[in-house]
């Protein structure tokens, strides 16, 4: 009785999680990749052009690998999204920010570096892609938190 | 830790918007030895209109801050930021532009 009870809770609890999962899409694969190439090719960017019109602010050296600042903006025109991948870390994906009519292609974060990694940044323009990379010396991982 | 409240500015600079948002949320690794919980979806609205959408991953830093530049604006305008995380948990702010 209790049983059947508990289950018809969590499968009610099921039909409300559904709708806002759906509503909020999370890139599962390409998240999940292991390597920055895998996780481009799962976005549709497998050999993005290097450009000098992404700009990346980013200490050269981080004491602190557990949070490390990071200042993105893009000058290419039309710029769409912005992908930030760490080299290094078990799952480089760390983030993708898709900017809407109204939106400037800027972003500041903060992420956590395992170890001194390139940080790849990857802009969407125009259903083209262009990268820009910096090297970024950890001292003490950030993976632990 | 448990997710908890978030903190928002929004100011008039250079004629475009700047938004400053910082949620607390513990944002676990899976090498943390912790249960893997972390912000997965952020999105920021100016008078109720969609302009960022992010995908996040746990490589962002624990109580997360981000800056967002929206284009133009005005004094007033009413600046929406949301997250959802990977156990269904949510929170919101809204503030308007100073």
């Amino acid at each position: 009785m209790i049983n059947t009870r508990r289950s018809f809770i969590a499968a009610l609890g099921v039909l409300f999680l559904k709708p806002f999962a759906a509503l909020a899409a999370w890139n599962e694969q390409a998240f999940g990749a292991k390597s920055a190439a895998e996780a481009l090719k799962t976005l549709g960017a497998p050999s993005p052009a290097s450009s000098k019109d992404i700009l990346i602010e980013a200490p050269q050296i981080a004491e602190n690998g557990a949070v490390v600042p990071i200042e993105i903006s893009s000058n290419i025109p039309g710029t769409t999204a912005i992908a930030v991948l760490i080299e290094k870390n078990p799952f480089p994906l760390a983030g993708k920010f898709e900017f809407k009519e109204g939106a400037l292609p800027f972003v500041k974060l903060n992420v956590k570096i395992g170890e001194t990694s390139d940080v790849r940044v990857v802009a969407t323009a125009g259903g083209k892609h262009f990268a820009a990379s910096t090297e970024i010396k950890v001292t003490i991982g950030g993976c632990g938190g | 830790m448990a997710a908890g409240p978030m903190k928002m500015r929004a100011t008039m600079a250079g004629g475009n918007t700047d938004v400053r948002v910082l949620m607390t949320h513990p944002m676990t690794t899976a090498q943390s030895g912790q249960p893997l919980h972390f912000i997965q979806n952020v999105v920021v609205k100016q008078n109720g209109r969609t302009v960022i959408e992010a995908e996040i991953s746990q490589a962002v830093s624990r109580n997360p801050v981000f800056s967002f530049r929206l284009k133009g604006g005005a004094k007033g305008d009413k600046i929406e930021v949301s997250w959802l995380d990977n156990k269904g948990e949510s929170n919101k702010i809204e503030t308007a532009v100073a």
